[in-house]
Parts: structure tokens; C-alpha cells; sequence
């Protein structure tokens, strides 16, 4: 453990005070921790600067953190408790209550819901990035003794097939693109060296910062010889600066990551030492291999087939090389095979956890780390029972997904609610804008299911659609500018460092996740939640390192742990101190015993996605009547999903919704960019902007995600125009992989036509 | 400030806009008034298939090479700021050898 030297956290000038702290969420971000300088002036922040002695981010800073400042006094920032009759959903009637109120209504509801229905008929939903991800299933688990935290994307397609995939096939932590975070002296430390390729595939992580990875940490390594080779079906700006962009037709992913194993295992370029000392099922995984050649590949991807056997020689052979392995390898149902082949590809060319490939993280904080049973919690602290956890939604259904996730299975839930299998009495919204968000997909048929839910709580800084829509109370949550926290990148399944989030203004009477947790938890339950006494003793007790005083822990600044290159030689993978992986051969299992036990193929395989021109399964009705390809999804340095829309600088940056189309489609459509244009397919319709470029092939559209406009009419069916852009009414419920993950947020078809409505635009 | 000048690694420029809004924060401009813009040359494929695509951040008027935070001694706040750290600010003597080297670059002074 490496602390900053000479870190002053809080410096006081005659006329102002400045906070250096680590910024997380609220405003959403994924926990990239960026070193901030807060300026505050007679209780307010006057300036909002990075901080130059972070070493990751060394002063840089993205537009978000930069218009810092504009979210946390934005006028329409909801700064006290409130409520609203039952009667009144979807109509702009809030009053503002008192904390106690509020607190009254919450427990008064749960406690006659759980009385009369059980703990299992409470949902807490959560959403994704936030510091709330940790918080909202210790909400479920701990305060209302609930099974049910429930992430609402299809196939609980983000980060969690990943981690998962990871979890069956070696055991625990996530692998990382190896960017010298863990050295304070970074690139100059002596015996790291950059990645000769690092292959990006379906991730563009300079807007990104995936999972708290810092995205221009690209850049860096490029201006020291990394090249790229890009995988993805939109050539983005970075892709411009990479040696290689394989642009495959979307969906098609897995059949190139196979073909690209082929090559290497036919070719005999794979690391012998590596598969026989640490791998687990090699011959059958050659075997099945040889189903995949590149020529095979070649016309399903849209790749030529010498480009697939040079980015797989390129790969196997330079040493060292990593992955940055993106969200499509979630939102396919046939990700779970793709996420299987991309780890073999590394484990077999001897790129895990070595210099300049892939670091493989071990978890470093305290007990408030999701790569630990948060359940196990629960039970210790008597809160939740047993039995109540065996009425976990989804989690026999899917055994694959539910002894990894602790959550209840997003499509199994959304069905059981329609099916009346299941109801939800209350639903706590705990920074998840479910009905109108990033995440669920046809978020209109969340809103229905949830209509008549009997009590609902949203938990949120601004006024969004769900808790318009369905809220009966408003709890007002504070900026990580307005609280005491922590914060480490990945959730510290591969942490690079960790670092306090230091308080410096109070706004109104908002308070954070972790102080709502305490207040609720002791009107639920005193037994266990009155020996915390506040957010610090919380932290002390639970989050940060063992044995640190807060002011210690803010006091040191970055605290970055050991880099320990091949951990698996070391015994370090394993609780019980054995070599090799945590699995139960104690190796790579290139053949996957679990998977075999999940009752799912243990060796990786390609399956046609659902909706795409080459599934020969699908309607050709619905091919004729959709012909364009639909991938969406990509983000924008301006916004978190569907939070910044009302931030004036941000949104002037990227002030409508815009659907990416090849100007050979457009022509043929009569488009020119900058058109408002319908998009359509069997399940919704939403309309968003042309943009005619030629980085997207013919017969591809890319639609942006999360598109809500609070400047439009808040009240119901309008909710702040929640149904006019966002994509994912085009994107099913219900096209899972067998292991539960996956869906087609990706990979989809529609139909796009000029929006003749000529509705005014905005001006 | 009339021997300094920035010097833009245009090739490594992500077009992010952290410059335009950090140069706002350290001077408080209004909303419409900018010390640095972010410009863009959209993308285009040459025939042998790669492609130009450039973000290039121009100075303006309003651009006083963060003077006051250069008395204290910081960087200029686009410079700091900048994601890529693609800016550089100095004197044309320092700054020209970085240009000798570095194919894609710019030497600019407001």
C-alpha cells in the first residue's frame, strides 16, 4: 500500500478553502475516482479544478466533473424531502415533508408490507455506475430484508456477465488493460512495460472510463508505442488512431473471437508453458476449435479473412498484449460465449496478469466490496432470513447468474410481474430511472408492471421520469461534492488505488446513500444499525481500510495497492492460499465445469443473435419490414446515460439525440443530417436526428440511449418526454442466453423513415 | 506573454471539450464567450482506406495564457485539464523542438 506523499486534503487561503477530493457519484460516473480541487468560498463552490498530483488522472478532468458546478446549484436540483398522494402519480403535486416524514411514510409502508406480504415483495432497483450499485442491495439485503435488488437491463447485461464469465472460469476479480495505475511513478516504473496491442472490442473507453478505468490512459500508453486494433461496427474517433479496425456486422462477435482462437490453437502460436501448467480442458477446446475457421468467420462478421488471421497472429505473437473487452460482450445473447472466448484468447497467448497484458485485480476494500456475497451480510445481521433469500427472483431459474449475482433475475422478474406470478408492493428506486433510463429495455413495459405497485420511494438529485411517474416520496440525495466517502475503480474487483470522497459544501437538506441507509436502517431495524452512529463511523467500521481513522484515510490521499504480476504462480488467487485459479480444477478452465453444471455448453460456441439479417430462424416478413441494422448505446463525453440532460454546457455540446446512419442509407431514404427521423421496429418507435457519417457502414444505424428532455412536460403520459427518444422501446425483454445474461441492445433491426410531423424543433 | 505560445498534438486531440469548459471555469466567461474552442475536421476516408478525422482547439481573443496561474506556478487550465495532455505551453524555443519531432502538431499563439 503506496500513499501519496505530501497530500494536504483541505487547504485554507485568507479568502477560501480548498477540498481535494475523489469524485464517484452523484453526478453518475463509474467509480474512476478523478483527483479534484473544490474551491469554496463562504459555503459555496466558486471553482471547480482537477487536481495535478493524482496519479492516474494528473490534473485532467472531463466535462462532467468540469461542469460540476452547474448540477449542484442547478435551479431545478430537488433539495428537500417530498411526497405526493397515491392518487396523484404521474402529476407534478410534490410537497415538500421533513426527513422525519419522510422516514415515517417509509417505515409505516414497509413494515405493514412486509406484515402483510412478506420482505420479499419489496423491490429495490438500482441503476448502473453510481455509487448507489453498492448501496442499493445492502438497502434490499439489510434494511428491508428484501431478496430482491433488481438491476432492470435485460440479461443484466452490463459488467455482470462479464465479472461473472470471469468468476466461473478462473475465480474473482476483473481483468484490465495494464496502465501502470498502481505505481505512483507510473510509466517510468522500472519492469513495466506498455501492451504491444491492446485489442478494444466494442468499448471506446475515452468517453467511457468503463468501470472506473481511466479511458485516456489509452493515449497515454499510445504515445509509447501501443498500437490499437479496434473491434467494433462503428469506426469511432480512436478507432481512426488504431493500427487495425475490424468493423464487424453487429452481433456477429463471437464467431470472429472464435475464429481468431482457431488460427492461433491450428497454427500452434498459442503459450504451451501457460495452457500446460494452468489450463484446464485444452484438447477439447482444440477440438471444438476447429469448427471456427477464419474462412468460416470471414462472411458472417463482414471481416476479410486475412484480417482476421493478422489480428489473431498479432495478438498471439507480440508480447506483451491486452483487452479491453466492452459492454457488446454483455448485450448479446450469445455473450456469455464471446466473453468465454475472449478470456481463452487471453489465458492461451499468456496475456493474464503479466506486464502490458491484462492485470487480474484481488478485491482491497472493506466490507462493502460486491465481489463478496453482500447476502452473507444480510444473514450476519439478522435481517435477512433464510428462507426470504430462497424467494430470490429468478435465482433457481438461473443458477449460472444467481450464485455470482446477488440480485433477482431481471427478465424473470419483469415476466413474473406480468404473469401475476409476482407482486411488487413497494418499489424503492434507488438511482434507477427504470421507466425511462439506460438500462431496462422497453422501459414502457416496467412502467406498466409498476403502475399499481402500492408504495414506491425514488432516491434521486434531480426530478427524472420514474419518480415522476411512480414515486410517493422524494428522498434528495447530495453530490459526492456534499459527502464523506470512498471510492475505488472497479468496485474493487481490480482496483488501481483507493481514495477518500471528502465533503466540502451542504446543499439544501440532501443527504447521501450511506446516511439514508443508517436512517432507515434504524427505524427498520435498530438491533443491528444504531452501533453506527453517522456516515464517518459507518465508513470507519465497514469501507475503509482496517485499522484507519477517516482523517487518516483522507489524509493519505491515493492509496495504491501492490502490483503483483502473476498471482496465480503466487497463491494469491485463492483464499486458501493454493497456486493456480479459484476454480475446481485450480486451473483455467478452457473447458468449463460450471458451465457444464449451469446445464449450458462448457466450451464456447457461436449462435446467430435473435434479430439480425443472417438469423435464419426470424420471419423474413420482419427482415423485409426492418431492413437496417440497429446497434446503440454509445456514449458521448456529455452525460452519464440519462443523467446531465439539464446541464446547460453539457447539453449545448450534444443538444439532441442522434441516430448515426451511412450516407449510402440516408440517399436512399431521402435523410440529410441533421433530419429528426422515426425509427421503428415490432416493439416501439422513437424518434432522435440523422446524422449522416460515413464511420457507420451501409445498412447499420447507431441510436444513442437515454434520452429524456426535462425541459419538455413533466406530468403523465409525457414524463418529461420519457417515450419520444429513448431507444431501448425498440429492444426487447426475454432474449437471454441460457445462463441468463445477455439481450440485443447491440444487435437489433429497424426500420427509418423521415419524421414528416414537422414538429417545431427546439430553437 | 508575447514570447509564449501552445503547442497542440493534434494526432492524440480526443476533441473531448474538457479545455473549453475548464478555460471557462478559471476565467468565469459567460456561457457564449470562449478563451479556447475546440474545432472539427468530421471524418473522412482517403483512398487507401484510413481515415482523417481531427479536432483542432484554437485560442481566441479571450486566451491570456491562464497568466494568473501561471504566476503561481501552474499550468495554463487547458493545459492541465486536457485528457490527453496534447497541449503544451512555453516559449516558441521550447516549444519548436516539440514540433521538429512530433509529425500532427501545431505551434499556435493567440
Amino acid at each position: 500500500m503506496q500513499e501519496q506523499e505530501g497530500y494536504e486534503w483541505k487547504t485554507v487561503t485568507d479568502d477560501e478553502t480548498i477540498i481535494r477530493t475523489h469524485a464517484w457519484s452523484p453526478p453518475g460516473c463509474h467509480p474512476v475516482g478523478c483527483g479534484l480541487q473544490l474551491h469554496v468560498k463562504d459555503g459555496k463552490i466558486v471553482k471547480v479544478e482537477g487536481d495535478p498530483t493524482h496519479p492516474i488522472t494528473r490534473g485532467a478532468l472531463c466535462p462532467r466533473c468540469l461542469a460540476l458546478k452547474e448540477f449542484i446549484y442547478h435551479p431545478d436540483r430537488v433539495l428537500h424531502p417530498m411526497k405526493r398522494a397515491r392518487e396523484d402519480r404521474g402529476k407534478d403535486k410534490w410537497e415538500q415533508i421533513t426527513w422525519d416524514e419522510a422516514y415515517d411514510i417509509i417505515e409505516e409502508n414497509a413494515k405493514r408490507i412486509i406484515k402483510d406480504y412478506g420482505e420479499e415483495s419489496i423491490m429495490v432497483f438500482g441503476g448502473t455506475g453510481r455509487q448507489a450499485n453498492t448501496y442499493y442491495p445492502l438497502m434490499a439485503f439489510m434494511v428491508f430484508g428484501s431478496p430482491n435488488a433488481c438491476y432492470a437491463q435485460s440479461g443484466w447485461s452490463c459488467y455482470g456477465p462479464r465479472a461473472t464469465i470471469t468468476a466461473h472460469l478462473m475465480g474473482g476479480g476483473y481483468p484490465e488493460i495494464d496502465n501502470a495505475c498502481r505505481y505512483p511513478d507510473r510509466y517510468d516504473h522500472p519492469g513495466w512495460e506498455p501492451p504491444k496491442y491492446i485489442l478494444l472490442w466494442g468499448k471506446e473507453p475515452l468517453k467511457s472510463n468503463p468501470d472506473g478505468f481511466w479511458g485516456h490512459s489509452v493515449i497515454d500508453l499510445m504515445k509509447r508505442g501501443t498500437k490499437l486494433i479496434c473491434v467494433d461496427p462503428r469506426v469511432h474517433w480512436l478507432a481512426t488512431r488504431a493500427e487495425q479496425i475490424v468493423q464487424l456486422r453487429p452481433g456477429s462477435d463471437t464467431a470472429l473471437a472464435l475464429a481468431m482462437l482457431n488460427h492461433i490453437v491450428e497454427n500452434d502460436l498459442y503459450d504451451h508453458d501457460f495452457v500446460d501448467r494452468w489450463c484446464y480442458g485444452f484438447e477439447e477446446f482444440a477440438e471444438r476449435m476447429k469448427q471456427y475457421p477464419p474462412s468460416w468467420a470471414a462472411p458472417i462478421c463482414g471481416v476479410p479473412e486475412e484480417q482476421i488471421i493478422d489480428v489473431a497472429t498479432k495478438f498471439a505473437t507480440f508480447k506483451h498484449c491486452a483487452l479491453g473487452w466492452g459492454l457488446a460482450v454483455d448485450q448479446n445473447p450469445n455473450g456469455v460465449q464471446l466473453a468465454q472466448a475472449l478470456l481463452s484468447l487471453l489465458a492461451i497467448t499468456g496475456n493474464l496478469d503479466v506486464p502490458g497484458g491484462c492485470t487480474l485485480g484481488t478485491p482491497i476494500a472493506g466490507d462493502d466490496d460486491p465481489a463478496r456475497d453482500m447476502a452473507n451480510w444480510g444473514f450476519a445481521a439478522g435481517v435477512l432470513k433464510p428462507e426470504v433469500w430462497e424467494k430470490r427472483l429468478g435465482a433457481k431459474e438461473y443458477p449460472g447468474f444467481s450464485t455470482i449475482m446477488n440480485q433477482c433475475h431481471p427478465d424473470f422478474t419483469l415476466a413474473a410481474m406480468q404473469n401475476g406470478d409476482y407482486k411488487c408492493r413497494m418499489a424503492y428506486f434507488h438511482s434507477s430511472n427504470v421507466v425511462s433510463g439506460a438500462i431496462a429495455a422497453q422501459p414502457d413495459k416496467w412502467y406498466e408492471a409498476l403502475k399499481d405497485v402500492d408504495f414506491a420511494v425514488a432516491q434521486e438529485p434531480f426530478m427524472n421520469p420514474t419518480a415522476m411517474a411512480l414515486a410517493d416520496v422524494f428522498l434528495p440525495l447530495t453530490t459526492f461534492a456534499e459527502h464523506d466517502g470512498h471510492v475505488q475503480p472497479h468496485y474493487g474487483l481490480n482496483a488501481a488505488f483507493e481514495a477518500a470522497i471528502n465533503k466540502a459544501v451542504t446543499v439544501g437538506d440532501c443527504k447521501c446513500d450511506i446516511e439514508i441507509m443508517i436512517d432507515l436502517g434504524k427505524r427498520m431495524h435498530p438491533e443491528f444499525w444504531n452501533q453506527f452512529d453517522g456516515v464517518v463511523d459507518y465508513l470507519e467500521k465497514r469501507v475503509i481500510p482496517k485499522g484507519m481513522t477517516f482523517d487518516e484515510f483522507r489524509k493519505a490521499g491515493v492509496i495504491q495497492p501492490e502490483e503483483v504480476y502473476r498471482k496465480y504462480e503466487k497463491g494469491m488467487l485463492r483464499p486458501d492460499g493454493q497456486v493456480g485459479f479459484l476454480t475446481t480444477t485450480g486451473r483455467f478452465e478452457l473447458y468449463s465445469l460450471a458451465f457444464e453444471l449451469f446445464g449450458e455448453d462448457p466450451l464456447p460456441y457461436f449462435e446467430e443473435p435473435p434479430f439480425t439479417p443472417q438469423n435464419k430462424d426470424l420471419d423474413p416478413k420482419i427482415l423485409e419490414e426492418y431492413p437496417l441494422i440497429l446497434t446503440t448505446g454509445a456514449r458521448t463525453y456529455v452525460s452519464f446515460h440519462s443523467e446531465h440532460r439539464q446541464i446547460p454546457s453539457l447539453r449545448a455540446m450534444v443538444p439532441d439525440p442522434l441516430l448515426e446512419m451511412n450516407p449510402v442509407d440516408a440517399e436512399k431514404l431521402g435523410i440529410k443530417d441533421g433530419d429528426w427521423v422515426l425509427i421503428e421496429n415490432q416493439f416501439g418507435k422513437c424518434r432522435q436526428r440523422a446524422q449522416v457519417t460515413p464511420t457507420i457502414q451501409p445498412g447499420v444505424v447507431h441510436a444513442m440511449h437515454a434520452w429524456w428532455y426535462p425541459e419538455k412536460d413533466p406530468e403523465a403520459p409525457s414524463l418529461f418526454g420519457a417515450y419520444d427518444s429513448n431507444i431501448n422501446t425498440l429492444l426487447p425483454n426475454g432474449y437471454i442466453g441460457k445462463l441468463g445474461f445477455g439481450d440485443t441492445f447491440k444487435a437489433n433491426l429497424c426500420k427509418v423513415t423521415k419524421d414528416e410531423t414537422n414538429e417545431k424543433e427546439e430553437a | 506573454m508575447e514570447n509564449y505560445a501552445l503547442f497542440v498534438d493534434y494526432e492524440y486531440c480526443s476533441g473531448c471539450k474538457s479545455c473549453e469548459l475548464a478555460c471557462r471555469n478559471e476565467h468565469d466567461f459567460k456561457p457564449d464567450q470562449w478563451g479556447i474552442r475546440v474545432l472539427e475536421d468530421k471524418p473522412w476516408q482517403l483512398d487507401d482506406g484510413s481515415w482523417e478525422w481531427n479536432y483542432i482547439p484554437l485560442p481566441t481573443k479571450l486566451c491570456d495564457f491562464c497568466k494568473d496561474k501561471i504566476a503561481r506556478g501552474e499550468e495554463p487550465s487547458c493545459v492541465m485539464h486536457c485528457q490527453a495532455k496534447v497541449i503544451e505551453f512555453g516559449t516558441y524555443e521550447e516549444l519548436l523542438p516539440l514540433l521538429e519531432k512530433k509529425p500532427m502538431g501545431y505551434i499556435v499563439r493567440p
